[in-house]
C-alpha cells in the first residue's frame, strides 16, 4: 500500500466545520486522513500549533476558516491569513515544503467544496511523501516553534495588516514590498536565533562550529551570537575559559 | 389564572417562519415572552433559506441564516408549530385565543434522527419544491439539509400508502421507529397577548407573463430557479448549467420587472403583473449575474431593465462594480417577447432599447426576474382574522405606524407589509417586537420557562474520571465504523473509567443512561462520540447539568458527519479514523475545567443620540418600556429633518407628527430632553455605560445601560447648477417649504425642472441618496395639486421610487409630468440666458438635445451624514467608507452594532423615508431593550482571560480585537490589559496573538488544544514502521 499521510485539520466552527459537516450530510466521500480539531475561530490557531503538529507526527496541516468578509468573528479570518503567511515563510526558511500547511476558506454551504479541498490536499502530501522528521529535523522545528511564540514575531503578525493600512506616528506609510521584506529579515534574524539556541543546548560549540551547523557565514554567526549574548539568552562554556569560546545555552 | 397579570398574557405568537418571523421569535423570548412560532410548512427558514449568495456583502445566506435557525429551534420559550395554520383568532390586545390547526407529520420528531434511510428507500418521486422543481425529493423527506426541525415529514399527497393504501417500505426501513401513519390533525386554543404577521410572500408567477415563455422554453428559467442552480447543493452542485441539456450556458439574460412595474395589471386580466415595484429584483439579478460571472469566467450575463433600483446602502457601488468590474451589460430597454430556437433550444429576445429602436439578440439562458407578491396564504389568513389589507393584497399599514395592522395587538413585519428586502424585513421583525413588548410590557416573564438544575458538583483537586459514549446512530455510524471495537478502544485510554455503546446516544432514554452511569459511577468529564456538537451539544450538556455536572467538562467526537458518512466504503480506515477523533477528544476531556456563567447586573436606562425623528421615536418607545432615557440633541430644538418636512406621498401630515411627538416626548416623566447638547464621552460596556452629556448648562453624567445612535444625516448644500448663485435655483428642500408656506409664489413659475442625483451616485459618492426620486415626484405632484396648469419637467437617471411607491411615479405620468433620462457622462447644462434661465439636456429617445426654459430649478441634492469620525471613535463603532455608521452586519444585523449594547437608527445609518426611520427605531429599540431584559447579561465564559503577571499592557490584544471587548487599563502594577467578559465572542484571536502569551481562552485553551494535537502516537508510529 502506498504512503497514507496524517493530516491534522483546524476547523473554524461556524463556516469549515459546518461545511464538513454538510459533507456528510450530503455524503460527499474524502479520503480519512484528517484529524480534526474544531476552535471557534481560524484566527484562535496559535502559528505555533504547526511545528508542533508536525513534531506530534502529522504529514500537514490544514486550517480552514470562513471566506473573507464572512468570518462569524468579523476579522478573525484575516488574523488567520497573516499568521499562516508568516508559518508558510517560516517553512521555507528550513526547506519544509510550505505546501504541507494549506490555509483555506470553506463555507457552511460548501459541503462538495469541502470535500474536494481535503481530497486534493490529500492527493498533495501523498505525492510530497512523509514528513521527513529526522533529529535536524526537530531542531529546525523548535526553531521555528520557538520564532513563533517570541514577541517580536508575534508583533509583527499582529500590526502587519495596519502598518500598510495605517500611517505611523512620523505620516510615513508602509509599502507592501517594504513590509515583506522587513517581516522577512526579521523572521529570518529570529528563526536564526532559535536555532542557534537550538544547537547549544545539548552541545557546546564555537562559533565556527555552530556556523557550520547553521550552514551561516561566519560572520552572521558572529553578529547573532553576541546579540544573544546581550540578550542572555546563551552564554560562554566557563569550563571553556582561555581556550575558543565555546557558546552554551543559558 | 396565576400566570396572568390583569387579563394580559406574557406570550405572543409569530405567524410565519421565514427570517422575519425567526427574528421576532428569537427577539420577543429575548424580551421575556413565550413564543408560539407558527409555520405552515414541516420547517422554518422561509425564501431566505433558497439564496444562493445575498447581496451586496455577497454573503453566503444559509451560513448566516442557519445560526439563527438552531436557536430557534432549541430556545426553551420558543414553540415551534410547523405544519401548522392559524384558523382564527378571538379575543382582544392583550388577550387573544388562537386557534391553530396541526397538520399530520406522519413522523414523531421526538424518534426521528435524519438519518435519512426512509427517504433513500421511498419509491415515491416528487418534484422538489425547494429546489424549484429542478430536482427531485421522495415523498418522505426534509425540506433542505439544514432544516429546523432536522426531521422528516411525510408528504400526504404524494405518499403511496397514503394515496394508494400501499407501501410502508419507510415504516420497515426505520431503526428509530419513527413513522406515525395513525397521525392526525389536531386542533389546539392557544392564549396570546400580541400576534406578529410575518407570513412573506410570494413569488410572481412567470407563466403568467405568456409573451416570455416560461413553463414553454425550459431554458427560461424564474431567478429563484437560478439561486438554486448556483447554490453548492443545489441541483448541479454549484455548477451553471442549463435546465434543457445540462451545459454550461455562455450568454446569459435577466429580464427585469417580470410581473412587476406592469400597468397591464389593472385591466383585471388574471396573465399580467402587478403594478408596484417589488424593490429587491434589480440587485438580486445583478448579484446573480456577478456570482454567475464568479462560478464560470466565461459567462456574459445581460440584464435588460427599466430604471435600476438600487437604492439601499452600498447597492449603487455594488452595481457600479458590476459594471466595471465584472463586465455586465445592462441594457435599458422594455422586453417585448422571447421566442425559442426550436434545436438548439436557445432564446431570442426581442426588445426596444432606449432610443427606441427594435431589437433582437440571442441568449443561451434566460432568467426572469420575478417579483414579490402577496402570498396566497396570508390573503387567507387576514381574511380569516379580521385585517384588512391594501389594493394589492399587502397588509394595510400607515405610513406613520407602519407596522400596526388594522386590529390593534396585531402587527406585521417583512413582505406582507410590502415588498422589501432581508435588512429592511429584519428590521421590521424587530420593530414588531418593540410595539408588542410595549403592550406587554408589565407581563414580560410571566410565562416563560426557566429550568431548574442542582447544584454543581465540586469537581477541583478530582482526578479525570471520563466516561464515554460510542453511538452507533442506527446504522448511520454502525454500519461504518465498527463501534464495539472503539469502545473497547475508549476503554484503554488514560482516564476513562467507563465506556458504553448505544444504539441512539441522543434518544430520551440514553440520556437516562448517561445519566445513571454519571451517578453510579462518579464520572466527572463526559465524552459522547456521534454526530456534530453543532446540533447535539447543547442537549447532550443539558443532561449532565441535570445531574449536576457542569455542561463545560462535555466534549464530542464526531465520528458521523465528519467520519462514517465520508467514508463509507472504507470501514477500516473509517473505524481508525474515530478511534483517533476521539483519543483526541478524550486529551482534551482531560484538561477541561467547569467554567462558570457570570452575569453582570445591568442598568435599564438608555442614551439615545440624536432628536429627530427617529431619536423621539425611540426615546418614546424605550420610555414605554420601563427604560428612563436621556435624549441628547445638538440643536435647540427637537426634529431634526423632520421640522422640513411639509407633506409625505401618502398624504398624512408630518408637521401635525412633529408637534404630535414632540409634545410626547417633553412632557413624559421618564425621558429627559438635552438640547444644544453632545455627547463628551463614554465609557462602558453593555448594561454598565456612563456618559457625559455636555450642555450650556454644563456636564452632566449618565449612566445608562444601552445606547441608540440616531443622529440622522443633512442634505447637501448643492455647488453645482448655479445654487447659490441664482434665486431661482433651490434644493428639493427649499421647494417643499416654498410649496407648503407659499403656494401663491406658484402663479409666477409655470415651468418647474427637477434635476435628479446632484451630488450623488458620482465618483466621489457613489450611493444613491434613496428618497429624492420619491421627494421629487411627491413635490412635483403637490405643485400639480396647487397649480395645475403648471408644467414640471424632471430630470433622472433612474427613477427609483421602490416599493409600493411606483403607483406615484405612475400617477405623476399620469398628470403629465414629464420625465426625462440623463447618464452621468451627459449631465444636464444649466446657464442663464437673457436673464432666463436655460436647461440643456440631450433626449434620448428624440436623439437630440432639447432646452427648457424653466422659471424655477429644483435639485435633488445628496443626503450626507455628518461629520460623524468623532463620536464613532468615542463609541468605538465602525464608519462606512461615505461617513455613515457602520452595522454589525449588513443582512441580519442591520441596527445593531458589533459592539453589545450600542445600537443605530436612523439616517445615521443610510437615507431613508418616515415610515422606514420609525420602523428601524422600533428595531434599534426592540434589540436594546432585549439585550438587557432579563436585569442581567449572562457572560459567555469561553471567552479570554488576562494573566496580568504576565502582560506588559501592550496593546496589542486592544487593537486586534473586533468587538472592542479588551482594554488596556492603569492597575497598581502598570498598564494591563483585561477582557471585557460581557462584550468577549470568544474567538480568540487575543490567545494566538499575544506576544507574551498572557492570554488564555477558556474550553480552548493552549494546554487543550495543543493536548489535541499530540494525543496521537503518530511519532512512534512512524519510527516502528
Amino acid at each position: 500500500m502506498g504512503f497514507e499521510p496524517k493530516i491534522l485539520s483546524f476547523l473554524c466552527n461556524w463556516c469549515a466545520y459546518a461545511g464538513a459537516d454538510l459533507a456528510g450530510v450530503s455524503r460527499f466521500q474524502y479520503p480519512p486522513n484528517t484529524r480534526v480539531i474544531r476552535v471557534m475561530c481560524s484566527g484562535r490557531v496559535d502559528p505555533a500549533f504547526i511545528p508542533k503538529a508536525f513534531l506530534a507526527g502529522y504529514d500537514a496541516v490544514t486550517v480552514l476558516g470562513c471566506h473573507p468578509g464572512d468570518c462569524h468573528y468579523l476579522t478573525g479570518n484575516v488574523q488567520a491569513q497573516q499568521k499562516m503567511d508568516l508559518t508558510h515563510k517560516l517553512l521555507a526558511m528550513v526547506q519544509i515544503e510550505p505546501e504541507r500547511l494549506l490555509l483555506d476558506w470553506v463555507s457552511a454551504g460548501e459541503g462538495e467544496r469541502f470535500s474536494r479541498v481535503i481530497r486534493e490536499f490529500v492527493e498533495k502530501i501523498r505525492n510530497l511523501g512523509p514528513f521527513p522528521l529526522d533529529q535536524e529535523m526537530k531542531r529546525k522545528l523548535q526553531a521555528i516553534e520557538a520564532s513563533l511564540e517570541g514577541e517580536k514575531i508575534r508583533w509583527m503578525v499582529g500590526k502587519g495588516y495596519e502598518l500598510i493600512e495605517k500611517e505611523n506616528v512620523y505620516g510615513e506609510r508602509l509599502s507592501r514590498e517594504k513590509l515583506d521584506k522587513l517581516i522577512e529579515e526579521t523572521v529570518r534574524n529570529e528563526l536564526i536565533k532559535n536555532r542557534i539556541i537550538g544547537v547549544v543546548e545539548s552541545q557546546h560549540l564555537s562559533a565556527k562550529e555552530i556556523s557550520h551547523a547553521l550552514n551561516l557565514e561566519l560572520k552572521e554567526t558572529l553578529s547573532h551570537l553576541s546579540l544573544l549574548v546581550v540578550e542572555g539568552k546563551i552564554g560562554f562554556d566557563p569550563s571553556e575559559e582561555g581556550k575558543v569560546p565555546k557558546y552554551i545555552r543559558k | 389564572m396565576a400566570d396572568k397579570v390583569g387579563d394580559k398574557v406574557g406570550a405572543v405568537m409569530v405567524v410565519g417562519g421565514g427570517v422575519a418571523g425567526i427574528q421576532a421569535s428569537l427577539d420577543l423570548a429575548e424580551s421575556g415572552y413565550y413564543v408560539y412560532l407558527v409555520e405552515s410548512s414541516p420547517a422554518i427558514g422561509g425564501v431566505m433559506a433558497q439564496l444562493d449568495k445575498t447581496f451586496p456583502t455577497n454573503d453566503c445566506s444559509m451560513c448566516i441564516l442557519s445560526p439563527k435557525l438552531v436557536e430557534c429551534g432549541r430556545h426553551l420559550n420558543i414553540k415551534l408549530l410547523t405544519l401548522s395554520e392559524v384558523a382564527d383568532v378571538s379575543g382582544t390586545q392583550g388577550n387573544f385565543q388562537v386557534r391553530v390547526v396541526q397538520h399530520p407529520r406522519y413522523v414523531d420528531v421526538n424518534k426521528c434522527i435524519a438519518c435519512g434511510l426512509c427517504a433513500e428507500k421511498c419509491p415515491a418521486k416528487v418534484d422538489n419544491g425547494y429546489e424549484e422543481g429542478l430536482s427531485k425529493r421522495k415523498a418522505i423527506y426534509i425540506k433542505y439539509a439544514q432544516a429546523v426541525p432536522l426531521k422528516y415529514a411525510i408528504d400526504p399527497a404524494h405518499c403511496i400508502y397514503l394515496t394508494k393504501g400501499k407501501c410502508r417500505a419507510c415504516e420497515k426501513l426505520c431503526t428509530a421507529k419513527a413513522i406515525n401513519f395513525e397521525d392526525k390533525e389536531q386542533e389546539s386554543i392557544i392564549n396570546v397577548g400580541s400576534i406578529i404577521l410575518s407570513p412573506g410572500f410570494d413569488e410572481f408567477d412567470p407563466s403568467r407573463l405568456v409573451a416570455y415563455g416560461y413553463g414553454r422554453y425550459p431554458n427560461v428559467i424564474s431567478s429563484i430557479q437560478f439561486e438554486r442552480i448556483l447554490n453548492a447543493s443545489g441541483p448541479f452542485q454549484g455548477t451553471l448549467l442549463r435546465p434543457s441539456d445540462q451545459q454550461a450556458p455562455k450568454k446569459v439574460a435577466w429580464i427585469q420587472c417580470a410581473g412587476s412595474r406592469d400597468m397591464t395589471g389593472n385591466s383585471g386580466n388574471a396573465f399580467c403583473g402587478n403594478e408596484y415595484c417589488s424593490s429587491v429584483c434589480c440587485m438580486y439579478a445583478i448579484k446573480e449575474a456577478v456570482i454567475a460571472k464568479e462560478h464560470a469566467h466565461h459567462v456574459e450575463p445581460t440584464i435588460f431593465y427599466m430604471d435600476i433600483r438600487a437604492h439601499g446602502k452600498d447597492f449603487d457601488a455594488y452595481y457600479e462594480r458590476a459594471k466595471t468590474e465584472h463586465g455586465i451589460r445592462f441594457i435599458r430597454s422594455m422586453v417585448s417577447r422571447v421566442a425559442e430556437r426550436p434545436k438548439t433550444k436557445d432564446l431570442v429576445i426581442s426588445y426596444v432599447d432606449s432610443e427606441g429602436k427594435i431589437k433582437e439578440e440571442e441568449f443561451n439562458l434566460v432568467v426572469l426576474s420575478v417579483g414579490l407578491t402577496p402570498s396566497k396564504e396570508a390573503k387567507e389568513l387576514a381574511q380569516r382574522i379580521g385585517i384588512q389589507l391594501d389594493p394589492y393584497g399587502f397588509c394595510k399599514t400607515n405610513e406613520f405606524a407602519p407596522l400596526d395592522t388594522t386590529r390593534p395587538g396585531i402587527y406585521v413585519c417583512g413582505a406582507f407589509q410590502g415588498p422589501k428586502d432581508i435588512p429592511e424585513t429584519v428590521v421590521q421583525a424587530s420593530g414588531a417586537v418593540a410595539s408588542a413588548s410595549a403592550l406587554l410590557a408589565d407581563v414580560s416573564g410571566s410565562l416563560t420557562k426557566k429550568k431548574d438544575y442542582p447544584p454543581e458538583l465540586d469537581l477541583r483537586n478530582q482526578e479525570p474520571r471520563i466516561g464515554v459514549f460510542v453511538c452507533h446512530c442506527g446504522i448511520n455510524i454502525g454500519a461504518t465504523v465498527n463501534v464495539p471495537e472503539v469502545k473497547e478502544y475508549a476503554k484503554t485510554l488514560d482516564g476513562v473509567v467507563f465506556a458504553e455503546e448505544n444504539i441512539y446516544t441522543c434518544s430520551q432514554d440514553a440520556q437516562e443512561k448517561i445519566k445513571k452511569a454519571i451517578q453510579e459511577n462518579h464520572l466527572n468529564r463526559i465524552v459522547v462520540a456521534s454526530c456534530t456538537p453543532r446540533t447535539h451539544e447543547p442537549m447532550f450538556q443539558e443532561t449532565i447539568r441535570e445531574v449536576g455536572l457542569n455542561k463545560y467538562v462535555f466534549e464530542m467526537a464526531n465520528i458521523r458527519d465528519q467520519c462514517s458518512w465520508v467514508h463509507m466504503h472504507q470501514p477500516k480506515e473509517a473505524t481508525e479514523k474515530a478511534k483517533d477523533l476521539l483519543r483526541m477528544v478524550v486529551a482534551k476531556s482531560r484538561l477541561l475545567q467547569p467554567l462558570e456563567e457570570p452575569r453582570v447586573e445591568v442598568i435599564k436606562k438608555g442614551l439615545v443620540i440624536g432628536g429627530g425623528l427617529t431619536g423621539m421615536r425611540a426615546a418614546l418607545k424605550l420610555a414605554d418600556q420601563g427604560f428612563d432615557c436621556a435624549l441628547v440633541e445638538r440643536e435647540a430644538e427637537l426634529g431634526g429633518n423632520l421640522r422640513h418636512i411639509y407633506h409625505t406621498l401618502e398624504g398624512n401630515d408630518p408637521q401635525e407628527l412633529l408637534r404630535k411627538m414632540t409634545y410626547q416626548v417633553m412632557s413624559h416623566p421618564r425621558i429627559q430632553v438635552f438640547t444644544k447638547a453632545t455627547l463628551k464621552n463614554l465609557s462602558g460596556y453593555i448594561g454598565n455605560f456612563k456618559s457625559v452629556i455636555s450642555t450650556e448648562a454644563g456636564e452632566k453624567e449618565f449612566e445608562h445601560g444601552v445606547v441608540i445612535v440616531a443622529v440622522g444625516a443633512k442634505e447637501k448644500t448643492p455647488v453645482e447648477y448655479l445654487y447659490g448663485q441664482d434665486s431661482r435655483v433651490i434644493t428639493q428642500t427649499e421647494l417643499e417649504e416654498k410649496i407648503s408656506r407659499h403656494a401663491e409664489e406658484f402663479k409666477r413659475y409655470p415651468h418647474i425642472a427637477m434635476i435628479q442625483c446632484v451630488g450623488s451616485r458620482t465618483p466621489e459618492r457613489p450611493n444613491c441618496s434613496r428618497i429624492c426620486c420619491s421627494v421629487a415626484v411627491k413635490n412635483a405632484l403637490k405643485i400639480k395639486e396647487k397649480n395645475p396648469g403648471a408644467k414640471v419637467t424632471i430630470l433622472y437617471r433612474d427613477i427609483r421610487t421602490y416599493g409600493l411607491a411606483e403607483r406615484y411615479y405612475t400617477e405623476a405620468r399620469k398628470q403629465g409630468i414629464e420625465f426625462i433620462q440623463y447618464e452621468l457622462d451627459s449631465k444636464p447644462d444649466l446657464k442663464i440666458e437673457g436673464g432666463r434661465l436655460q436647461l440643456k439636456v440631450k433626449d434620448r429617445i428624440i436623439g437630440e438635445e432639447v432646452i427648457l426654459q424653466p422659471d424655477l430649478v429644483a435639485l435633488a441634492s445628496a443626503i450626507i451624514p455628518y461629520e460623524n469620525e468623532a463620536l464613532a471613535k468615542m463609541l468605538k463603532v465602525p464608519l462606512t467608507a461615505d461617513g455613515f455608521f457602520l452595522e454589525a452586519h449588513m443582512k441580519l444585523r442591520p441596527v445593531d452594532f458589533a459592539t453589545d449594547g450600542i445600537f443605530l437608527a436612523g439616517l445615521a445609518h443610510f437615507p431613508k423615508n418616515i415610515s422606514e426611520s420609525l420602523s428601524q427605531a422600533d428595531a434599534a429599540v426592540a434589540r436594546a431593550t432585549a439585550s438587557v431584559a432579563k436585569g442581567y447579561v449572562s457572560v459567555l465564559p469561553t471567552i479570554s482571560e488576562v494573566d496580568q503577571t504576565v502582560c506588559v499592557g501592550c496593546g496589542l490584544c486592544e487593537e486586534l480585537c473586533p468587538f472592542s471587548a479588551i482594554r488596556v487599563v492603569e492597575t497598581e502594577k502598570g498598564r494591563k490589559a483585561e477582557t471585557i467578559a460581557a462584550s468577549c465572542k470568544g474567538c480568540g484571536v487575543c490567545a494566538s496573538s499575544c506576544p507574551q502569551k498572557a492570554i488564555t481562552v477558556h474550553h480552548f485553551s493552549d494546554g487543550q488544544l495543543i493536548a489535541q494535537i499530540e494525543a496521537l502516537n503518530l511519532v512512534k508510529e512512524k519510527e516502528a514502521a
